[in-house]
């Protein structure tokens, strides 16, 4: 058994390391530059090395989360480790991972990289997500690996489903994180699961929106636009809130050929989407 | 069904508005038009504010402002309740006339006009009302017209303590009012002090249905003292705080459980600086207005608010008066600026969820700058001019970023100042001969959108039922105005017959937009601000008055006004045909009245503005008053019935057409010392 998980870990690593030329600078989306602003979540002890995982909230989520990673060997921080990870969940009968970015190091910074990953469920029970990592110390290539708890976000902010094209997809939300009263910029990253251990970004689709305040007569706001693709399975648009408090962000997801492959339009008969997102500041 | 606007009609109208016509007249002002003193103006009314006189035009000596003020030809009142009703100027809102009291600005803070600036004052602080129609005035940039409320003026003299105070009572709404002043002159100094309170209760319609939530409290107070520097001249400081809370409003979904104003002023006045420079004014002023919106009076809310609004003003005018041979001139610089903020807290029926927030007017800030100049003379033996011109800074800015950011919803391309100039000029000519007075003017105005109409945000009409969202980038309105007046007067008739005519350009108005959803639940849609490209308002209205001996006079009114607009077939809030007619008998120091009031059927009426058709209606009045005299003493006793025969009414001014008062029957005491 153990083999076996081996050999799928280096099975995905190298499916990872492929899709790592991809990601770029600009899907990272992180507020601050400076690691001091975000908050230590895991310390993996392995190997005589100390492995530390940073989140901006101090813990992992559903949903879109921006991790930093820093070894250490003997106190001092490893550069050019080129570490590679794989988020996996561990279910009763079967294991998954889900859609994740490559580590890359951070910009004017040695020995710290960053990635994203995109957590669609949080741990419950028995059932628990873990991460592998492979990292090079003086040559040497170690591996790790550390279970990690990810809580369920207060608010929905990732949405996994099977579109009408027969594909599953993962749908998250990546910006905004700090929503205020205005035109905000809104993000958000497109997966299609290819199999248990395979995501790949979406690029070519179109996120429409409809952000609406069940709480009030299930108003909408006006001059939305939908997200369209920037690079790498991102999309971009805006999002606009008129008022603080509770909104519900109805989505449909159209794909290259504008078909919806999933959610409806919200209408005086529907009142919400089968998918969408929620905010409330 | 009276054809609107065909070109006969229109025709008609002009000739009619200049016509000398042989008709009864009546001067309105006091000095019998003497031609050597300065041009009495017949585009302007006065009304008199003096509980203590028995005069046929003060039916109620102790009503409110807004009663003495729906006296006014060119003003009607509109109702949204028993309290604080708004002037309209003209057929025209309060966007497009200027109120001040005193000389002084004065922004509402409530987003849907609940408080107009004449609800902060109280017929204790007042001597008379300055109703000015047209772009003519020295107050401001204006299309319709501007309201001065002045104050009492307090006066240097022998040594002396005066005082009145009053009560009365109104049997409809159980409305009790009580108060006095006190005032004490000398040589170099004056001071005042006054105070009313009003408390009511809910009104009953004819027929005796309960309005409810119709109730309201108010106290006032205010203070004035003047010391006398030299011989020709002296400061005044002035002070008024009026505090209203628990005022229903039926006609809205929303009640004020507080409105409260800071008034206050220091003014500096020279006199007789030389031969030809007669008068220096200077005046500094501010004013603080706090509104707070609350329904909890209501009991079936589809969400709970909370609505409050602020807004402040700082300013001053400084106003120089001379002369230049046989021309009178005066010169007058002013400016203000205005702060206006309200916002919206909606309660959350979902106790997971959180409350909402928003801001109705973010955080508007108005500077405006005014110089202003006008110059009268004598052209002939008869015929004296007046002309006048002004011109004005207009700037808008949005300094609050919550706000700025809300508004950039709608108009991405925001920028947060902006700059508008507005221009003004006037000119009238009044000839005076034997026992006629004619007058003719013609003016040219401009105005900036209020704060309301350029950058309101979700602003819910009831009357109408639609979300009202504020447009930035429109012009500055304009207008074109004709006036004029012929006054007559023999033996023991007089009359005056005034009309107006205003062509508006870019007249703004708000407009159904179909791809905007709405906010506040129940609502029929989303209308944003837009202008018309134009708009004509015509009003006409005829005064006269027989004496018949010397105990009787009979006085009438008729009136009518007719607006319309491009697209817009018939403006809303436009008075149909309405007249009224009063028999008052004098003896000594007692009089008695009879009279009626009344308007024809409304049909020209807007349905896109939730207007309705409405049916005539006519209502009786009597009332009786005696003075009583002892030594430098006197007691006025005045009792009445308002509607006697408990008639169910409702006008074109009444918002979301809510029924006006039944029977009322009043009495009020004033003793004055």
């Amino acid at each position: 058994m153990k083999h076996l998980k081996r050999i799928q870990s280096i099975l995905i690593l190298s499916i990872a390391v492929i899709f790592s030329a991809c990601s770029s600078d600009d899907d990272f989306n992180v507020q601050s530059d400076n690691l001091d602003d975000f908050k230590l979540v895991q310390t993996v002890n392995e190997n005589g090395h100390i492995i530390e995982l940073y989140t901006e909230n101090g813990n992992f989520l559903t949903g879109y989360n921006a991790i930093y990673l820093q070894i250490k060997s003997a106190g001092n921080l490893v550069s050019d480790a080129q570490p590679r990870w794989e988020p996996v969940m561990n279910m009763m009968d079967m294991l998954h991972s889900c859609p994740y970015s490559s580590l890359t190091p951070k910009e004017n910074s040695t020995g710290i990289y960053k990635g994203y990953i995109l957590f669609q469920m949080a741990n419950h029970g028995m059932e628990h997500w873990e991460i592998n990592i492979e990292y090079t110390v003086d040559g040497t290539i170690y591996s790790a690996n550390t279970p990690i708890e990810v809580e369920e976000s207060s608010h929905r902010n990732i949405e996994s489903f099977q579109g009408n094209d027969g594909k599953n997809y993962v749908l998250a939300l990546v910006e905004p994180t700090d929503p205020f009263v205005g035109v905000n910029k809104m993000k958000a990253a497109v997966y299609h699961m290819e199999n248990m251990m395979s995501f790949v970004p979406v690029d070519n689709y179109k996120v429409l929106i409809d952000p609406r305040m069940p709480g009030m007569g299930n108003h909408g706001s006006p001059n939305n636009t939908d997200l369209l693709p920037i690079a790498n399975g991102f999309y971009e648009g805006n999002l606009s809130l008129s008022m603080t408090g509770y909104w519900k962000v109805n989505l449909q997801l159209s794909d290259a050929s504008t078909n919806i492959v999933k959610g409806e339009e919200v209408t005086a008969d529907n009142e919400s989407s089968s998918i969408f997102f929620e905010l409330e500041f | 069904m009276s054809v609107c606007c065909n070109k006969t009609n229109k025709m008609f109208r002009y000739i009619l508005a200049g016509i000398l016509m042989p008709v009864l007249c009546h001067a309105q002002s006091q000095n019998n038009h003497a031609n050597d003193t300065l041009m009495v103006d017949q585009l302007e009314e006065i009304v008199i504010i003096s509980p203590q006189t028995i005069s046929d035009r003060a039916s109620k000596p102790l009503s409110s402002l807004d009663e003495y003020l729906s006296n006014a030809n060119a003003v009607d009142m509109i109702k949204r309740g028993s309290y604080a009703w708004e002037p309209f100027l003209n057929g025209m809102a309060s966007e497009r006339n200027v109120v001040t009291i005193d000389g002084m600005r004065i922004y509402g803070a409530c987003t849907d006009k609940m408080d107009p600036v004449t609800s902060y004052v109280e017929i204790t602080n007042l001597s008379k009302v300055n109703v000015q129609s047209g772009s003519s005035g020295s107050s401001g940039a204006t299309i319709g017209g501007s309201i001065d409320v002045q104050r009492k003026k307090g006066a240097f003299g022998d040594k002396n303590l005066s005082g009145m105070l009053f009560g009365g009572w109104e049997s409809n709404n159980q409305q009790k009012i009580a108060g006095g002043a006190v005032s004490y002159t000398d040589t170099r100094f004056f001071a005042n002090v006054d105070f009313t309170f009003r408390d009511a209760e809910n009104y009953k319609a004819g027929g005796g249905e309960e309005i409810m939530y119709a109730q309201f409290t108010k106290y006032n107070v205010s203070a004035m003292a003047g010391y006398k520097l030299n011989q020709n001249q002296h400061v005044e400081a002035s002070v008024i705080y009026d505090h209203a809370l628990d005022v229903g409003y039926p006609a809205l979904p929303m009640d004020v459980s507080l409105a409260k104003a800071f008034i206050g002023s220091l003014e500096y006045v020279s006199l007789h600086l030389s031969d030809n420079l007669h008068r220096w004014e200077t005046k500094l002023y501010h004013n603080d207005v706090t509104h707070v919106m609350d329904d909890t009076q209501r009991s079936d809310v589809p969400i709970r608010m909370d609505m409050p609004g602020w807004s402040t003003t700082t300013g001053f005018y400084s106003s120089l008066m001379g002369n230049i041979g046989k021309h009178e001139w005066e010169i007058k610089l002013s400016a203000h600026r205005n702060s206006s903020l309200a916002e919206m807290t909606m309660f959350s029926n979902n106790p997971d969820e959180k409350d909402m927030f928003m801001l109705t007017w973010p955080g508007v800030l108005t500077n405006y700058g005014d110089l202003f100049v006008e110059n009268q003379f004598r052209l002939g033996n008869n015929w004296t001019t007046k002309l006048s011109a002004g011109l004005a800074i207009h700037n808008n800015e949005i300094d609050n970023v919550f706000g700025f950011e809300s508004l950039r919803i709608f108009y991405p391309e925001l920028e947060k100042s902006n700059t508008r100039l507005l221009k003004r000029a006037a000119a009238s000519f009044e000839q005076a001969k034997n026992n006629w007075i004619l007058n003719l003017g013609m003016a040219y105005g401009e105005r900036a959108p209020s704060v309301s109409e350029g950058y309101g945000f979700y602003l819910f009409n009831s009357f109408d039922r639609f979300d009202y969202v504020g447009n930035p980038n429109m012009k500055n309105e304009k207008s074109i105005s004709f006036q004029s007046a012929i006054a007559y007067k023999w033996n023991n008739l007089s009359s005056k017959l005034s009309a107006t005519q205003f062509y508006i350009k870019d007249y703004i108005i708000g407009q159904p937009n179909d791809e905007l959803s709405v906010m506040t639940i129940g609502a029929e849609g989303v209308k944003v601000y837009e202008q018309l490209n134009h708009a004509n308002i015509f009003n006409i209205a005829l005064d006269f008055d027989y004496q018949f001996t010397d105990n009787f006079l009979w006085t009438n009114n008729l009136s009518y006004r007719h607006g319309t607009g491009k697209n817009v077939k018939y403006l809303p809030m436009i008075q149909p045909f309405s007249y009224r007619s009063n028999l008052t008998y004098y003896a000594k120091s007692f009089s008695a009245q009879a009279g009626i009031s009344g308007a024809h059927q409304q049909q020209r009426y807007n349905p896109y503005y939730g207007e309705q058709a409405l049916p005539g209606y006519w209502i009786a009045n009597l009332s009786a008053a005696n003075r009583f005299n002892f030594a430098h003493q006197s007691l006025v006793v005045k009792a009445g019935v308002e509607n006697i025969f408990d008639k169910y009414y409702t006008t074109f001014a009444d918002w979301n057409r809510l029924p006006r008062m039944g029977r009322n029957f009043y009495l009020s005491v004033i003793y004055d010392f």
